[in-house]
């Protein structure tokens, strides 16, 4: 019973949180809330049992991907008056495609069939959490059965890492750096010298 | 009483109760520090005393501006990585049942993630300045 | 209703109770350290420290707390304010809340989950939000600078504690923080992966902004970085959740090298102490460390943390994760199922 109630209020706050997402005013606030629904998942994932999902989930997206959407929304300094202006010219464009957006939805949504047998596996997670954890499960498989969609996964972050420098580094004129391979290589003989100073002659 | 109730996949989340229930007294307890402080402390504002400090002039401008780009090329970078990490963790832990195959692929996995870093420290996009 | 009372009141109880168990003693220590800080530099720097306030001012950090307790909370009036008071509640809840995973016995742990260690992890990426929302929320000058420069340096240095946690958890093959530290039975960690424990107590200073990385508060360029604008209490919860989170990472140390609650010596005198004690005084004594440091070393500039957190750290604890990994599986020492 203490799991159900848990259960409503976790997805009762993701719904809610997910909803103040789109409709707050302030961007800060919106990033926040969609922390807060993060959260949120993550506590459904821990009901199901999915313990690593869930620890993962927090780790990437609360602390890595939100953390740059706050970047981004603090620091960019968009002027959200401006933006809203036109929010009404838009809006025609807009409602077409995330209407085409619900349709396709809907397609797939109706033609999905499931399996008669679907009711019995999804209640059981597989394998029994018991026995094994589902870090262990995963590892398992991931690495060796699922070997091209893990290697994939390395190429796409490969791109993303470049696509990064790509569009987000400038070089910078004019800048001294500090070289610490040559700071360490100087020798005295190159950097000090002594000098004989007579009096009134100055160096 | 509740472990014997509840079958193998409750017990796991009796554990996460407890860290649910720690949520609950670390947040009334922060809560009621600040509250207390609110009520003991005289609270009597001005207008000086809420402006923000700068060295005491008059504040100048908004605090929020445009930033240096590199923090968010900090933060990208930093999310690719984070990600690598997470593959990392099931890898660790189960390497020794997936034996040498498991093994190589990380292995190539990481070596293209280095052809990546190799670049980023080529470009210069780890340069500080 | 008498069953559901003994079915689910009686257990939450306990739990509550255990929390106290552990939240109470953890602000003690917290309050101490400021204490031992104060002490330990002033020994260093031949000075007394306190020494005014009860035996040997002992009571200091409470006349202190006593003190902040009743400042007036300032808002600043181009603040938001919802944010600015959530930043150091926030900061404080996470320094509490990574403690429900620290075993500090064999058995003796809150909540015993499976995935510890990524908990912890979670947990400590999370720290800098309360610092982001404050200096943003503050709508002030050198707390935004403050804030900026933090995020960035802890999650520079993040990644490699991500690289060093795994190159302990290919020695252990388990993510349970009790697993990690039995499987120190035979040796420590840290003799082993000595680079490894360099690494982590480093980035672990560059977590918490201690010094030589204490960039984000520069007293003499950012006036105190990000928490500038606070004051009475708030101030209060930011210092008690840094000095928590510097206790937890010394907790952390010892855990994943250090051999938790274990002896050093499974032998006559050593194992009469019990775990607890152990425990104990090895965060102690990275936490005296930690103040050592910040004693004797001077800060970093900008520039040379970035590059000791990408170019040292980062591809050195890569590296060291595929070397660990190869001996393990070349020697046939890796742990199984």
């Amino acid at each position: 019973m203490i799991q159900a109630i848990i259960f409503y209020l976790f997805a009762g706050v993701m719904v809610a949180s997910a909803a103040m997402v789109i409709s707050a005013r302030n961007p800060v606030h919106s990033v926040l809330f969609l922390i807060l629904a993060f959260f949120n998942a993550a506590g459904l994932f821990v009901l199901m049992g999915a313990e690593f999902l869930a620890m993962i989930l927090v780790v990437v997206y609360v602390g890595a991907v939100a953390v740059l959407f706050l970047f981004v929304v603090m620091m960019l300094d968009i002027n959200f008056a401006e933006l809203r202006q036109g929010f009404l010219r838009y809006l025609p464009i807009g409602a077409m495609v995330g209407l085409v957006l619900l349709a396709e939805l809907v397609l797939i949504a109706g033609a999905w069939a499931f399996s008669p047998d679907v009711s019995s596996t999804v209640t059981v997670p597989i394998p029994d959490p018991g026995t094994v954890t589902n870090t262990h499960a995963l590892g398992r498989i991931l690495y060796t059965d699922y070997i091209y969609a893990f290697q994939a996964a390395g190429l796409v972050l490969l791109v993303a890492m470049v696509g990064a420098i790509v569009l987000a580094l400038r070089e910078r004129a004019g800048v001294r750096r500090q070289n610490i391979a040559a700071q360490i290589a100087r020798s005295r003989a190159e950097s000090v010298q002594v000098v004989k100073v007579q009096p009134r002659q100055g160096v | 009483m509740l472990a014997e109730s509840w079958g193998n996949m409750d017990a796991l989340l009796r554990e996460y109760l407890a860290i649910l229930i720690f949520l609950g007294v670390a947040t009334g307890l922060s809560v009621v520090f600040v509250i207390a402080s609110l009520i003991a402390g005289r609270q009597r504002p001005d207008s000086e005393k809420l402006s923000a400090y700068e060295c005491g002039f008059e504040a100048f401008g908004d605090a929020r501006r445009r930033f240096d780009v590199r923090f968010y090329l900090v933060a990208i970078l930093f999310i690719i990585f984070d990600l690598e990490v997470a593959f990392l963790f099931p890898w660790a832990v189960t390497l020794g049942d997936i034996g040498m195959f498991g093994f190589w692929s990380m292995v190539v996995f990481l070596g293209v993630l280095t052809i990546g870093f190799i670049y980023e420290w080529r470009k210069g996009a780890l340069e500080w300045e | 209703m008498s069953e559901f009372l003994i079915g689910y009141g009686l257990p939450a109880a306990t739990i509550v109770a255990q929390v106290l168990l552990i939240v109470v003693p953890l602000l003690v220590a917290v309050a101490f350290l400021t204490y031992a800080e104060r002490k330990v530099i002033a020994a260093i720097q031949l000075r007394k420290g306190p020494n005014v306030v009860g035996p040997f001012g002992l009571l200091q950090p409470f006349a202190d707390g006593l003190k902040l307790l009743i400042k007036e909370t300032v808002i600043p009036s181009g603040a938001n304010r919802v944010v600015f008071l959530a930043a150091p509640i926030l900061t404080f809840l996470l320094s509490l809340v990574a403690w429900a995973v620290i075993p500090f016995d064999y058995g003796l742990v809150l909540a015993d989950i499976n995935v510890g260690i990524l908990y912890l992890f979670a947990i400590s990426s999370l720290g800098v939000y309360g610092i982001i929302m404050a200096g943003w929320s503050s709508n002030s000058k050198y707390a935004f600078l403050g804030a900026l420069r933090s995020a960035a340096q802890m999650v520079s240095y993040e990644v490699s504690i991500g690289f060093v946690i795994i190159t302990v958890l290919l020695c252990v093959g388990s993510l349970n923080l009790t697993d990690i530290v039995m499987a120190q039975k035979n040796v420590w960690f840290f003799i082993p992966l000595f680079p490894m424990f360099v690494i982590f107590f480093v980035s672990a200073l560059a977590e918490t902004n201690r010094s030589p990385f204490d960039l984000p508060e520069g007293e003499s360029e950012l006036v105190a970085g990000y928490f500038v604008e606070y004051s009475s209490m708030s101030f209060a919860l930011f210092f008690l959740g840094e000095y928590s989170a510097m206790i937890l990472m010394s907790a952390m140390t010892s855990i994943l090298f250090l051999g938790g609650w274990l002896p050093p010596f499974d032998i006559a005198p050593f194992n009469w102490i019990p775990g607890p004690i152990w425990f104990a005084f090895k965060i102690a004594l990275c936490l005296f460390v930690f103040l050592w440091v910040r004693a004797t070393l001077p800060r970093y500039r900008y520039d040379q943390l970035m590059r000791l957190g990408w170019k040292v750290f980062l591809p050195f604890s890569l590296l060291w994760v595929v070397v660990t990994a190869g001996v393990l599986m070349a020697t046939g020492w890796i742990p199984r199922a």
